[in-house]
């Protein structure tokens, strides 16, 4: 059970993590990780998954439903868009060889 | 309970899952490990999703396997397909998605009326109004720059509008969690958040949607936290912390970039007070034909190339790196200067380049660059307008007053790429078109780089 206080450190520390990772990004690399990230939030199709899996009345399954094709857009989306970036950074010397 | 039960497996598979995604995060913020990046997180989100199906408890197994397979064909495909320039809305539309995924696990939450306390009905209440906030504004950011929105909808007392629609979502979400209100507050609450989302987004003008793309995607973060919560998912909780923390100070960064606050960004109304406010500029705008540009560059000792979001319009990334190359095999020093928010992305040129084949260690960031302008023979610039006008340092009277940006007004030739004669994106003259060094060379940005090459090898 990840409960009260717990849960308050893992935020904490996790919104450190974040704001760590960011801080020292060179600006060429801002938009594949806001792409990066916004696939790692892709993560929310785990919860829909499971949102739609007790679901039982029609109205929740339907819902549910939703929820897991919208995060499965997400995520899938997401990292195909951030692959497709990150494949062409490449620096001069990779270029020659 | 034994130590390899399903339990301590699914716990154990998500612990994995949220190394890996912060593995591959910090991989991706530096561009020599950055395509690793990715694939780490990937592995991440298999783990997680294959692990997910273990989860005791569980039924609809058929429905989730469609769901799952229809989302993410339709995601792969369009991904695929989309062209780079078109990459910003892409990511607000995926990013939408996910707003509405936690959302979704709000309302079956809440419809499903099981007690979750004070605290957790709270987070759910909120990750499932900022979720939808994050989906319908993300899906109108996307109608906008993909042009099926042209329009930018003001009107008088809009933002105590938004306000009291602020107020109004927040009261009913307080009732629901306090009272367990059933079927139509729910229904309620989720309709005004919706319309919160859209009517937020809106009256933002198009300059301006990066940063509030990027404070999306921060907030479908924290949204998927607080569902994290609620689920009690490990997972979730640090992926969307983590990302929501991160998406915070993007934003911020962005914002600072363009030295403009983000309650700035979301409340006032740029293009309005710009076209009114700026002065006249003196001068004329002297012409120039490629020809000239031509050998001026060819016998330049030092290049900075300015490309902005009429380089991504005009697709002229290509000819432009072509271009480059012929320079630098005759000994030009050839350098990209880069403004922190030219195009509609921050990074958005030096992905364009980079698709163009441009090694990212000849592309500079405004601070490293600067200082070079004053030694560089000339100054192209492609496309580029806002981020260059000297206004800035100049005019208080200019609403860009203040933002940083790039020097090229002291190379000593600069040479400005241009479609015709209007203003910028922010609807502001600028003084560096009229400036005695400057020279015009009217025409599409691609168009013009071929002309350019023809001539340099003509030589």
């Amino acid at each position: 059970m990840i409960d009260g206080f717990i849960a308050l450190y893992i935020f904490m520390l996790a919104g450190f993590v974040g704001h760590e990772i960011i801080g020292k990004v060179p600006a060429i690399l801002h938009t594949p990780l806001m792409s990066g990230s916004n696939f790692v939030h892709g993560i929310v199709l785990v919860g829909a998954m499971v949102a739609l899996g007790r679901a039982e009345t029609t109205l929740e399954l339907t819902i549910g439903f939703i929820g897991v094709f919208l995060g499965a857009g997400n995520a899938v989306g997401g990292y195909v868009v951030t692959e497709r970036m990150l494949e062409m950074f490449k620096s001069s010397k990779e270029k020659d060889s | 309970m034994s130590f390899l039960s399903l339990e301590n497996l699914i716990e154990a598979s998500y612990f994995l899952a949220a190394v890996l995604f912060i593995m591959g995060l910090k991989k991706m913020s530096s561009p020599v490990t950055a395509r690793g990046g990715i694939i780490w997180a990937g592995a991440g989100m298999v783990v997680a999703t294959v692990v997910t199906f273990l989860y005791p408890g569980m039924g609809n197994y058929m429905l989730m396997m469609i769901a799952i397979a229809t989302g993410g064909i339709l995601a792969w495909v369009s991904g695929k397909r989309v062209a780079m320039t078109d990459m910003p809305q892409m990511i607000a539309l995926y990013n939408g998605m996910g707003g509405g995924a936690a959302a979704a696990i709000a309302a079956v939450e809440l419809f499903g009326g099981e007690d979750h306390g004070m605290v957790f009905g709270t987070l759910a209440v909120l990750g499932g109004m900022i979720g939808s906030v994050s989906f319908s504004g993300s899906l109108v950011a996307f109608a906008k720059l993909q042009g099926l929105m042209k329009t930018t909808v003001r009107f008088p007392g809009q933002q105590i509008f938004n306000l009291l629609l602020l107020t109004a979502t927040l009261l009913v979400a307080g009732y629901i969690v306090t009272q367990h209100a059933e079927f139509n507050y729910i229904v309620l609450f989720f309709g005004l958040a919706l319309v919160l989302g859209i009517t937020m987004t809106l009256p933002i003008g198009g300059a301006d949607m990066p940063v509030v793309i990027s404070l999306y995607n921060a907030l479908t973060g924290l949204a998927v936290a607080f569902e994290g919560f609620v689920l009690q998912n490990a997972a979730m909780i640090i992926a969307g912390t983590v990302v929501g923390a991160a998406g915070t100070l993007l934003t911020q960064l962005m914002a600072k970039a363009m030295n403009r606050s983000l309650g700035n960004v979301l409340f006032s109304g740029f293009g309005d007070t710009a076209i009114a406010e700026g002065s006249e500029v003196a001068g004329s705008m002297k012409p120039i034909d490629a020809t000239d540009v031509g050998v001026m560059m060819a016998f330049a000792e030092k290049v900075l190339i300015v490309p902005g979001y009429g380089m991504a319009v005009a697709q002229a990334q290509h000819k432009v790196w072509e271009l480059t190359q012929l320079l630098i095999s005759r000994g030009v020093d050839v350098k990209f200067a880069i403004h922190p928010v030219a195009g509609r992305m921050p990074g958005h040129m030096n992905v364009l380049l980079a698709e163009a084949g441009v090694p990212y260690d000849i592309i500079y960031d405004q601070d490293e660059i600067n200082p070079e302008f004053p030694t560089a023979d000339v100054a192209l610039i492609i496309g580029a307008n806002d981020v260059v006008n000297p206004v800035a340092r100049t005019d208080p009277a200019s609403p860009i007053y203040g933002m940083p940006i790039l020097d090229a007004d002291k190379a000593r030739n600069v040479i400005v790429i241009k479609r015709g004669q209007g203003a910028g994106f922010s609807g502001i003259e600028n003084a560096l078109f009229f400036l005695d060094n400057t020279r015009m060379l009217y025409g599409d940005g691609q168009a013009m780089a071929s002309e350019l090459i023809h001539a340099v090898k003509e030589l």
